[in-house]
Order: structure tokens, then C-alpha cells, then sequence
């Protein structure tokens, strides 16, 4: 795509490094800041990624077998959808890898504001111990990852707890409005010279189309939360009829927030793919501008698609058929993007190394999460499918295998750059099929079951249930088994793992940060690189 | 088919070889299905999950049946571009891996083809639309309702009231798990079915008293939320009669797993002489005698049950 004219050499009397505290608590320095962003993300996946442990206990048979009642698990599903969303998913895609690599890929010395830069990453960490905390706060906050009121309001969740989760959200929102605002200022001023913005990377452009997303969507989530608070604490009623409010008004401003943030969450990962996917290939990328407005139109089309959640929320036969129709058309720069990847690979010189297979994986069970997407874009099927099991399984198949395989294949592709320490190839493979075995037992046969009418958020459910939910939960112990399989591979990396090359992938790996060293300086860039 | 598809249920219910049911086939299968539930249709229904159930419940309504059709098409359309982009995977893998391809090609634009793969999905997200279209309209309310049902969600039961028949009301509570009768179906029936005609076409209008409950019964093919300070209106036809459950589908507190829907279809006669004494019945706060057909249907299943403990 692009190269540096020249290659890039560091001088060590420049590289030394502040002390721990320094370097880790105060720190300045993007590339510290999206290692700490990616530890922390781990650690928050451990608690989600227990949470859907327990559930999975929980729904192995029926009958109410470790959760106390309704209201517990009502809050811990609530968490396990926020702490995925907002302190796994989120933290490792933009904080982790959008800071590590689009100040280098851009051939910029770092982030715009590095101080801004710390304080978002300082305020993610008391967000999710709210978050965490309004588990064991009275009976939880247990009003689903949605909070719609009037079952969030105080007469429905009595005590702090689900103040705590909301005030978490303004915190993490907070941090996401900084990053963004961050994140655009670098890309639209910091470019070296000659990297105009058609000859960015993919994963940058990625990056650029989900901060403007963010900083257009989670305010509107602000301002929904903010009104539940007063609602809740000072006697206001926006979402109460007694009152003149409307529960529906929430949905919408909801939905007006929550629509692009399911972009928010696949869109860095297209990005990921993309460079996966040529490097393994020793092919550029192909339709590389298509590739880019591609993403640039979903993140468009993402905005006015929000009413697609409230089919049965009794709103206008002629809207729903609106909404359905703008649905519909983000298949068409979808299947640009998967189509593009494929045709990238047409003639290339593929190598299955352990990211092409998260990247390979990526492609298809994204595209079956997609067409299942198109099944529910029509709000005449949706009618009898609406928030049962095969939307469940749905969302799982572009987050849980399309995110986190996303997220997974960063790691791989990255590792060696980020650590200076090249993963275990053999394990690195185990490890993928681990997964894909895993995840898929899991929720392909929530597709039966939601075909079958299971209402999601169940904690026990009628017999006919229980035979595709044994095979989930089975499937679910897999995936976890393998969670905690890639530690091992990272403890084996870090611990025996070879030294990385400063480009350990050969000639398809174009983009900047492979030309300068493994792991970079801590100043990565002391003059500035220039792009032909 | 029928026989394959029969035969995997009967191995699949004997609970051997879970892992073995792979997930094209299941993939497959599950498009199948709807087929069979039609096939199989009674002279009283029963529209429920069933075991290892992979496509949408059986139908008892127009709406339904009109739903299934069109969810067979779209699934159809769904299952060829999966496997066509599964089969574009697995070429590219075999036939131009690097031991195979050591040297790559340098293209990267096609004008052709990536107008090709912008248009060829509008075409066909065309052919879906239309049918959509067609669908959500005929969905959104009955063109010539016979009477209005008013339905109420709660924490955590139904209320119900017939406005066209006296206007009397009752509450809907499941029934427990320790007291379920031989023909009822744990976390599924109810102390008192909303009791309906076939063949009538019956507006429903929901509302909410506390939080947003969920109307969902998905072999009648309807569901509405029930939402406080807002009436929403649907509706409903049961052309065969038989027994179709629901359950409480948007999140609602402690409970939310345990309010669930049982509308029961009966033939006319049985639903006036039914109607009219659960107007004074229900107004004493007395349950009203259930139609016959449904005792007669109660009576059989305690009849098999005491036959089956006997033997």
C-alpha cells in the first residue's frame, strides 16, 4: 500500500525509558497506553468471560440451578453484555491497537493529545469497578445491557446499584468521547508527509470512520442516562407516562447510541482483517478506496438503521417499513468488504499462519452473522424472532466470533511487534481451532432455538428447550477452556517465545510499523518518515 | 425426508452423540423443517417448542403461515450466498496457498467485478424486499376485526378483558411446576387461557401497567410490547383449533421467565357459550367452566396418564 522511502533507524541514546511509575501510572507514551488498554481488557474478559461460565451452568438444564432468582441473573447478564461491550471489546480494539498502531502506521511520533490520552485510559479503570461494584450492591442492576426504563427506574431497581452502572457508563462514555476526539485530531493533522488520506491503511481508516462514530453516538447515550439519573434520583419523568414522559423516547435515544456502537465494535476489526488478510496473501489489498468508502458508508448507514430494535415497540407500520429498507442496504458495503477480502486473497500466495486462520474464520462466520442480520432486517420475520435466542445468536456471531476473532487476530499479527517476543506458531494454531470449535457449538444452536420462540434473558426455560441448550453450554466450556488456553500461549510467548524480526511476515507486510523494530523505541519515529 | 429427518430427531432424543450433529447439517435441516410442521398438522393443534426443534414452531394462523413462507425464501437466499462464500473460502485456500502459488499476482482493481458484487446483492435484497413489504402491512392489523381483546402485561401475570363480550376481565397466572396436570406443559399453561374463536379474525389492543412486558406467541405469529402510557394494536387468527403458548418476551424483573401465554382456539359455539358465562363467572370471581372441546382434550390426557400408570 505504502512504504517508507526510507527505512527507519532509531538511535539507542535516545531510547531510555521513564521509571515504573512514571511509564506506567502518568503515562504519555501510546504505545504504553495501548499495552496497558489490552492488559486491561484481558482482565476485564476474565470476568466476562465468567459471567457467561455461570450463565452457561445455569441454562445446561432446566430449572434454577446456581443463580439465587430472576433478579440475580437479570444483573449479571446485564453485566456480562456491558463489561463485553464497554471494557473488552471496545478497550482492545481502539485503546489497544488503535493507540499502538495508528500514530506508527501514519508515521506519526504519537498521539495528538497525550495527556488526554492518559486521563481516557484512567477513566475506563473506575468505570468498570462501578460496574463491577453494582453487582454486589442490593439485588443488582438487573434491567439488561438495554436499561430500559420503566423496569430501570427506582420503583423497579431499588438502592445504588443501578446507579453505580449508569454513573460507569457516563465514566466509559466519557473515555470513549476523549479517545475519539483524540484519535480524529491525529489522523486529520499528524500524517507524515506524503501519507495523504488515500493512502492510509485500512486499520487507520477504520480507526478515523469509529471515532466519528463514537463521537456522535455515545453523547446521545450521555444524554439518555443522564435523564434516567434524574429520573431515578430528582423526581423528573422523561421516561414516565405518570408523568408525561415516554418509556419509547428512551429506546430511541438508546437505539440512536446503541446501532453505531455495534459498528463501533466490528469496524476496527475490519480493519485488522484487511491487513491480515494481504500480508498473508503478498497481495495489496484489494479495491482499496472501495475498502475504505465501504466503511466509511456503513458507518453512515449505521446511524439512521436504530429503530430496527423497536419493531415491536408499536412504532408506525410505514416507519418499520423505512427502517427495514435502510437495514437492508447495509448488506450491499458489507459484502463489498467480504468480497474485496476474498478477491484479495485470488491469486495471492496465501500462508495459513495463525492470524490469516482468526482472519479466514473472521470472513465466514462474520458472513454468517451478517445474512442472519438480513433475516432479521425484516420486521415481518422479526415479528416472531424478536428478542428471542436467534437474535442472541445473531449478535454473537458478529461480536463473539467476529470482534473477538478480530481482537484475537490483532494479537497474533501484532504480538511479535508489541513484545519483541513471536508466539508459538504450533500453539497459535491449536488455540484458533480451540476457539472455532468452541464458539460455534455454542451459538449455532441458538439459531434453533430462538427459530423455536426461546425469549432471551431466561434463567430457566420449558423442557422443549433443553437439548440444544446442553449442546451450547458444551460448546460454551470449549470456548472458555480455549480462553484460557491462548494465556498459555502467551505465557509461553513471553517466556520462551523467539525474538521477532522486525518484520517477521515478509514482503506483504507493507504498513509502516513493520519497518522499524520489534518491539519499536520508545520514541518510535525521531525524524519523520516519508511516504512515496 | 420426512424419515431422515424423523430418524435424527428419534437418535437425537435418545441424547446419544450430541456433539455429532454437525452444524451443516443442522444448517440444512432446520430450512426443512417448516415443511414437516405442516405436514404433521392435527385436528387440534398444539403450537409449542418442541424437543431438538430446529425451524420456526408449527402454524396456527394465517399471519404465522404467511411469516413461514416467507422466512422459507429468505433462508433459502441466506443458505446459497453462505455456502457460496464458504465455497469462494475454501478455493482460494486450496488453490492458491503459497506452496501452490508461490508467486502472487499483483492485481488489485477489477472494475468490473466490484460493480458486479455492489449490484448483484441490491438485486437480490430486492427480491426480499418485495415479499417484506407485502408481509409487515398484512401484519400490522386486521382488516375486518370481528372484536377487540385487550391485553395487559404484569409483574408477573397476564390480564386480559373482552370490551365486544361485557367487558368482563381476568388474570392469567402460570401454573406451578408441582401442579401441572397430565396435558399441560411446565412454565408453559396457565390457571386461565385466553379462550378465542377460530377463525376469527381478533384485533388485540396491548397495554402496560408497571414495566414493558412482551405479547409473544409465536405460532399465532404475533408479538407487541405492552408498555405503560401507550396502547398498541396487532392481531391475531387461529385458523385451526388446538393450544398455542407464549411467553413473556422483554425483560420484566424477577420473573420474567415465569408469565407465560396460553391462548386456546375453540369453535364458535364453544366460545359464545364460554363467553357468556365467564361474564358472570369471572364478575363473581369465579373461574368459568373451560369449553368443552379443552375438557374434553383434559379429560383424554388424565385418561392416557392413569392407563400408563396402570400398566
Amino acid at each position: 500500500m505504502d512504504t517508507a522511502a526510507h527505512a527507519h533507524h532509531h538511535d539507542h541514546h535516545h531510547d531510555h525509558k521513564p521509571g515504573f511509575v512514571q511509564r506506567w501510572l502518568f503515562s504519555t507514551n501510546h504505545k504504553d497506553i495501548g499495552t496497558l488498554y489490552i492488559i486491561f481488557s484481558l482482565v476485564a474478559a476474565f470476568v466476562g468471560i465468567g459471567i457467561s461460565f455461570l450463565m452457561r451452568l445455569e441454562l445446561q438444564s432446566p430449572g434454577m440451578q446456581i443463580f439465587a432468582d430472576g433478579q440475580m441473573w437479570n444483573a449479571y447478564i446485564s453485566a456480562h453484555g456491558l463489561i463485553m461491550v464497554f471494557f473488552v471489546i471496545m478497550p482492545a480494539l481502539i485503546g489497544g491497537f488503535g493507540n499502538w498502531f495508528v500514530p506508527i502506521m501514519i508515521g506519526a511520533p504519537d498521539m495528538a493529545f497525550p495527556r488526554m490520552n492518559n486521563i481516557s485510559f484512567w477513566l475506563i479503570v473506575p468505570a468498570f469497578l462501578l460496574l463491577a461494584a453494582s453487582l454486589f450492591v442490593g439485588g443488582g442492576a438487573g434491567a439488561g445491557w438495554t436499561i430500559y426504563p420503566p423496569l430501570s427506574d427506582d420503583t423497579y431497581q431499588t438502592g445504588p446499584a443501578m446507579d453505580l452502572a449508569l454513573f460507569a457508563l457516563h465514566l466509559a462514555g466519557a473515555s470513549s468521547i476523549l479517545g475519539a476526539a483524540n484519535f480524529i485530531t491525529t489522523i486529520f493533522n499528524m500524517r507524515a508527509p506524503g501519507m495523504t488520506l488515500h493512502k492510509m491503511p485500512l486499520f487507520v481508516w477504520s480507526m478515523l470512520v469509529t471515532a466519528f462514530l463514537l463521537l456522535l453516538a455515545v453523547p446521545v447515550l450521555a444524554g439518555a442516562i443522564t435523564m434516567l439519573i434524574t429520573d431515578r434520583n430528582f423526581g423528573t419523568a422523561f421516561f414516565d407516562p405518570a408523568g408525561g414522559g415516554d418509556p419509547v423516547l428512551f429506546q430511541h435515544l438508546f437505539w440512536f447510541f446503541g446501532h453505531p456502537e455495534v459498528y463501533i465494535m466490528i469496524l476496527p476489526a475490519f480493519g485488522i482483517v484487511s491487513h491480515v488478510v494481504s500480508t498473508f496473501s503478498k497481495k495489496p489489498v484489494f479495491g482499496y478506496l472501495g475498502m475504505a468508502y465501504a466503511m466509511v458508508a456503513i458507518g453512515f448507514v449505521g446511524f439512521i438503521v436504530w429503530a430496527h430494535h423497536m419493531f415491536t415497540s408499536g412504532i408506525d407500520v410505514d416507519t418499520r417499513a423505512y427502517f427495514m429498507a435502510a437495514t437492508m442496504v447495509i448488506a450491499v458495503p458489507t459484502g463489498i468488504k467480504i468480497f474485496s477480502w476474498i478477491a484479495t486473497m485470488w491469486g495471492g500466495s496465501v500462508k495459513l499462519d495463525t492470524p490469516m486462520l482468526f482472519a479466514i474464520g473472521f470472513i465466514f462466520l462474520f458472513t454468517v452473522g451478517g445474512v442472519t442480520g438480513v433475516v432479521l432486517a425484516n420486521a415481518g420475520i422479526t415479528q416472531i424472532l424478536h428478542n428471542t435466542y436467534y437474535v442472541v445468536a445473531h449478535f454473537h456471531y458478529v461480536l463473539s466470533l467476529g470482534a473477538v476473532f478480530g481482537i484475537y487476530c490483532g494479537i497474533y499479527y501484532w504480538l511479535g511487534k508489541m513484545s519483541g517476543r513471536q508466539y508459538p506458531e504450533k500453539l497459535g494454531q491449536i488455540h484458533f481451532w480451540l476457539t472455532f470449535v468452541g464458539v460455534n457449538l455454542t451459538f449455532f444452536p441458538m439459531h434453533f432455538l430462538g427459530n423455536q420462540g426461546m425469549p432471551r434473558r431466561y434463567p430457566d426455560y420449558p423442557d422443549a428447550f433443553w437439548g440444544w441448550n446442553l449442546v451450547a453450554s458444551i460448546g460454551s466450556y470449549i470456548a472458555i477452556a480455549s480462553f484460557l488456553f491462548f494465556f498459555y500461549v502467551l505465557w509461553v510467548t513471553f517466556t520462551k517465545g523467539a525474538r521477532a524480526a522486525a518484520n517477521p511476515w515478509g514482503e506483504g507486510a507493507t504498513t509502516l510499523e513493520w519497518q522499524v523494530s520489534s518491539p519499536p523505541p520508545f520514541h518510535t519515529f525521531d525524524e519523520l518518515p516519508r511516504v512515496r | 425426508m420426512r424419515q431422515v429427518i424423523g430418524a435424527l430427531r428419534g437418535w437425537a432424543a435418545r441424547g446419544t452423540g450430541l456433539l455429532g450433529a454437525g452444524l451443516l447439517a443442522a444448517l440444512a435441516l432446520s430450512g426443512l423443517l417448516p415443511g414437516v410442521a405442516l405436514a404433521q398438522e392435527a385436528a387440534a393443534m398444539v403450537g409449542a417448542p418442541q424437543p431438538w426443534g430446529m425451524g420456526l414452531q408449527a402454524s396456527g394462523g394465517p399471519i404465522k403461515d404467511a411469516i413461514s413462507e416467507f422466512n422459507a425464501l429468505v433462508f433459502w437466499i441466506i443458505v446459497v450466498i453462505t455456502i457460496f462464500v464458504a465455497a469462494l473460502l475454501v478455493w482460494v485456500i486450496v488453490k492458491y496457498r503459497a506452496e501452490v502459488n508461490p508467486n502472487p499476482s499483483k492485481t488489485s482493481h477489477n472494475t468490473t467485478l466490484e460493480i458486479a458484487w455492489t449490484v448483484v446483492p441490491v438485486l437480490i435484497l430486492l427480491v426480499i424486499a418485495i415479499p417484506s413489504f407485502r408481509l409487515i402491512y398484512y401484519q400490522d392489523r386486521a382488516v375486518d376485526a370481528e372484536f377487540t381483546l385487550n391485553v395487559q402485561g404484569r409483574q408477573w401475570y397476564w390480564h386480559y378483558a373482552y370490551p365486544d363480550h361485557g367487558n368482563f376481565t381476568f388474570d392469567s397466572y402460570p401454573v406451578q411446576d408441582d401442579e401441572i396436570r397430565p396435558g399441560q406443559i411446565a412454565k408453559l399453561s396457565v390457571d386461565n387461557p385466553l379462550v378465542i374463536p377460530v377463525g376469527a379474525s381478533i384485533r388485540i389492543l396491548t397495554t402496560g401497567q408497571d414495566v414493558i412486558h412482551s405479547f409473544f406467541v409465536p405460532s399465532l405469529g404475533v408479538q407487541k410490547y405492552t408498555i405503560p402510557g401507550r396502547t398498541l394494536e396487532t392481531w391475531i387468527r387461529a385458523d385451526r383449533p388446538g393450544v398455542f403458548y407464549g411467553q413473556c418476551n422483554q425483560i420484566c424483573g424477577v420473573n420474567h421467565w415465569f408469565m407465560p401465554i396460553e391462548v386456546r382456539a375453540v369453535p364458535r359455539e364453544e366460545f359464545n357459550a364460554w363467553a357468556e358465562q365467564a361474564k358472570t363467572r369471572f364478575a363473581q370471581g369465579l373461574p368459568p367452566e373451560l369449553p368443552p372441546s379443552v375438557l374434553a382434550e383434559r379429560r383424554a390426557a388424565e385418561q392416557t396418564r392413569l392407563a400408563e400408570a396402570r400398566r
